[in-house]
């Protein structure tokens, strides 16, 4: 621990320096690779939707050593029509999926159910899913989505500055496309718990670019007046410098989510806090990774392409030639129209 | 030192913040145990229970919208029926806004079949002649009187003896009369019993109902109705019959669900297709009734959108996985923190004991006071939030290691420290907020309970790192131990890198 610690010192003064920006498009060119795997993935096998999107019934009984065989017997003796899916889940559950049901169907599966392994009717968790239901909550998801994007773009666009709020935004939709892209390739089931999982990603990882951007932020403001270095060396010395935070932010973010994961996949096997937690996980993981090297290299783009920038850029490097050859200081030469007390770099109550 | 480190006024009273901090815990404490809220209110997925979504629509055949005072209404009809079941706390409650309102039953326990049996039929308004009329606990037989309607059977004559209409159990809408038999049926408020025709005229066949009251004669309240043209020829029809007949026999019960709402006797034949029901109404009691027969003129189906049945094991079984998560997660997340910042990593296990004692204590009062259930959803909201509230502390222990690092001595550092770290903790907080407001608006069921939670803790996750997390870290900055940089302290010049002869080893270049 100690020697990352003191990697952190070595990351804040710049002795120790990852150049994010200056190779941005070799990290590009990985998202621009994963997102075309994603888009193949979503196109070719689509997402794996669970029964509250496509409607349908699912039995869950609980009881050691009920058999698949023994569940399937029961049901296809129903003559319940549609694809009937039955498998183990956690330890001692075993679970029957079926499509959309009337209430008569689905009592007659319940009856079979508790007639095969001898249990209680009521003690069969069952969950009906009408077949128009999938829609209207696709429907809100998709609202949440569009409205929580616009809110927060007004909100950083004030609060930082409007290409920040862009490039925050252009990393967050990479984020939930990386993730929708992982889901797809994997097949995980797609529940309304996942779907709350990728909404919260949403703000997770903005959590991750904000505290970036705000340290980029403080690094860039008195550059156009000490002409020390360029828009994107500043923002680069501020991703080092949040490096430390950034790992340790994600990685205690990642533990309490981890450990649902942990609990609800082996304990539970399905439901809520597994399908939730894994969305969480997978996009924890890409927002920090876009945080890092999508947002803060694209809002230096965005940057640099401005005339004030452009003119800084000039400067430093007419500024590091010069002072490659003279001992002098070369502020003397340049950035005659910027001096004065105003342009002064600000200490911050400093002694 | 202690020169150079005077600093902002915010420095100066770490203690003044620290007794607020501990009057509002002892206040919360205080109201905890004057409400007597002794337990967090369980949602139906942890303690198991059958909870059932309706999406209401129109009938088949019918037009226009589904409006709100109507859902209003399915909401009561339904409210009685499922109160007709006897489970305590059990809840019926429309949720959303405009026309996409849903109505969400949950009721604990096993009682999963009958409730989904219960609550999806339509309620119907229907217009029945009374038959035979009497005390609503008279349980001698029935005096069948020349009934003229040969369809009245013995079966029903037999239940109307035994049905009790003083017990709050028989006055419970059961949705399940038919419209073309004879019922037996109680009287709303229990005050009478009766055997009722087949319905003659339906609620769909009020076009317009109002209470208006009569100035001229000082009568009161009264009930305005008006039928349409189906409604007026089959309302004039069963008026003009009923109106020569002997009591009870010329009154026409106004039936809701099986119970009859109002039985006024009929004066005279009506074919005109405007109707005045008056009697010693008040003016709440009219609009009432108006409102019946307005409402009762929609009949809503209902689309069973989601219908869930968790038995008590799985509530128990998921109960049980929620808190091992969240002790787990809360766990680790101390044990890395102390591992990392070490001395500094006390104030986040303080900071989080602190929070989580606030977190518990409003769950337990706003169960009390706003209805609030904590489900599987909202224990996950809660244990993400751990890591929400641990970021706050993190960004703020790392300002202040850089603080250090340019110089500042541990006293100015933590208060420059703190100065724009502040900034970052609600930015980034503030957007959190966002999404869990976003989504508890849009949400359905469980989502909205995650989203409860998740924007609750974050709240309080602001309270604890300016009201508690701060001034410990300006008390402690006091203290020799941290000031002297103590190996263990967190800010040793070794573990900031500060001084540090260059390593060799260049980790992380690219």
């Amino acid at each position: 621990m100690g020697k990352f610690s003191g990697l952190g010192g070595r990351l804040y003064r710049g002795e120790t320096s990852v150049d994010f920006i200056g190779k941005r498009r070799r990290w590009y060119a990985f998202s621009g690779v994963l997102i075309i795997a994603s888009a193949i993935a979503l196109s070719v096998q689509g997402l794996h939707l669970g029964i509250e999107f496509k409607g349908g019934s699912a039995f869950t009984v609980k009881l050691a050593g009920a058999s698949v065989e023994q569940a399937r017997a029961a049901v296809t003796a129903t003559g319940v029509p549609g694809e009937i899916i039955i498998q183990k889940v956690g330890t001692d559950r075993l679970r029957v999926q079926t499509g959309a049901l009337s209430s008569v169907q689905s009592n007659q599966i319940q009856d079979a159910l508790a007639a095969k392994f001898s249990i209680k009717v009521e003690t069969i968790d069952t969950q009906i899913v009408g077949p128009s239901w999938g829609k209207e909550i696709t429907r809100k998801a998709l609202y949440g989505l569009f409205g929580f994007l616009i809110v927060v773009l007004l909100y950083l666009a004030m609060a930082f500055e409007p290409k920040m709020a862009i490039a925050a935004i252009v990393a967050v939709i990479h984020d939930v496309f990386i993730t929708v892209g992982i889901y797809a390739l994997v097949g995980f089931d797609v529940t309304p718990a996942t779907v709350i999982g990728f909404l919260t990603i949403l703000g997770y990882s903005l959590y991750d670019t904000v505290v970036v951007f705000d340290k980029v932020r403080e690094n860039t403001r008195t550059i156009t007046s000490t002409s020390k270095s360029t828009y994107s060396q500043a923002a680069n010395l501020a991703v080092n410098q949040t490096l430390v935070r950034s790992f340790n932010t994600s990685l205690i973010a990642l533990l309490p989510v981890g450990s649902i994961l942990f609990v609800g996949a082996g304990l539970l096997g399905a439901g809520t806090l597994k399908d939730l937690s894994l969305a969480l996980f997978i996009g924890l993981a890409t927002g920090t990774y876009s945080s890092i090297f999508i947002a803060t290299p694209l809002l230096a783009v965005l940057r640099e392409r401005e005339p004030a920038m452009k003119a800084l850029a000039k400067r430093v490097s007419t500024r590091s030639t010069v002072a490659n050859k003279v001992t002098e200081p070369a502020s003397a030469v340049v950035a005659t129209e910027k001096r004065g007390p105003r342009n002064q770099p600000k200490r911050n109550r400093r002694r | 030192m202690s020169t150079s480190s005077r600093t902002t006024k915010t420095a100066a009273r770490p203690g003044r913040t620290l007794a607020i901090m501990a009057l509002v815990l002892i206040a919360l404490l205080a109201a905890v145990f004057v409400q007597g809220a002794k337990s967090i209110k369980l949602g139906l997925d942890l303690r198991g229970g059958t909870s059932v979504t309706l999406q209401p629509r129109l009938s088949p055949g019918e037009s226009g919208t589904v409006s709100n005072a109507a859902i209003d209404q399915a909401v009561s009809i339904i409210r009685q029926r499922v109160n007709s079941l006897g489970v305590a706390e059990s809840e019926v409650t429309a949720q959303g806004s405009g026309t996409n309102r849903q109505i969400v039953i949950s009721v604990p326990g096993d009682t999963g079949r009958r409730v989904v049996d219960l609550v999806g039929q339509t309620a119907e308004l229907r217009f029945r002649q009374v038959l035979v009329a009497g005390a609503p606990g008279d349980t001698s037989t029935a005096t069948t009187t020349s009934t003229s309607v040969d369809a009245v059977t013995k079966a029903v004559t037999d239940k109307y003896s035994a049905i009790d209409c003083t017990d709050p159990v028989n006055r419970q809408g059961t949705g399940s009369d038919v419209a073309t038999d004879p019922i037996v049926a109680c009287d709303r408020a229990g005050t009478s019993k009766y055997i009722l025709g087949p319905a003659e005229v339906l609620g769909r066949q009020v076009s317009k109902a109002s209470a208006a009251i009569n100035q001229t004669s000082g009568s009161g309240w009264y009930v305005l109705l008006t039928f349409d043209n189906d409604g007026t020829k089959a309302f004039g029809g069963l008026t003009t019959r009923v109106t020569s007949l002997s009591a009870p026999m010329n009154e026409v019960a106004i039936v809701l669900d099986g119970l009859v709402v109002s039985a006024p006797r009929i004066n005279e034949a009506i074919t005109s297709g405007s109707a005045q029901i008056t009697g010693s109404f008040t003016q709440v009691e009219a609009t009432d009734l108006a409102n019946v027969l307005k409402y009762g003129a929609l009949p809503l189906a209902f689309d069973r959108g989601e219908v869930q049945q968790i038995s008590p094991t799985l509530g128990a079984d998921q109960l049980r996985a929620g808190l091992l998560a969240g002790f787990l997660g809360l766990g680790l997340v101390l044990l890395y923190s102390l591992l990392y910042y070490r001395g500094l990593g006390v104030v986040s296990v303080g900071s989080l004991l602190v929070a989580g004692s606030i977190t518990y204590l409003l769950f337990l009062l706003l169960g009390k006071w706003i209805g609030f259930t904590l489900t599987l959803a909202g224990i996950a909201g809660a244990i993400v939030a751990i890591g929400i509230t641990a970021d706050s502390f993190i960004v703020y222990f790392e300002r202040i290691r850089d603080e250090v690092r340019e110089g500042r001595s541990l006293r100015s550092a933590v208060e420059t420290g703190w100065i724009r770290a502040r900034r970052t903790i609600i930015v980034a907080d503030f957007v959190s907020i966002i999404a869990a407001a976003l989504l508890y608006l849009f949400a359905v069921g469980g989502v909205r309970g995650f989203a409860f939670t998740l924007g609750l803790t974050t709240l309080i996750d602001l309270f604890v790192v300016f009201i508690f997390t701060k001034p410990i870290v300006t008390v402690l900055a006091h203290l020799h131990f941290y000031s002297s940089g103590h190996p263990l302290s967190g800010f040793s010049a070794k573990s900031l890198g500060v001084l540090t002869p260059p390593l060799s080893t260049q980790t992380k270049e690219a």
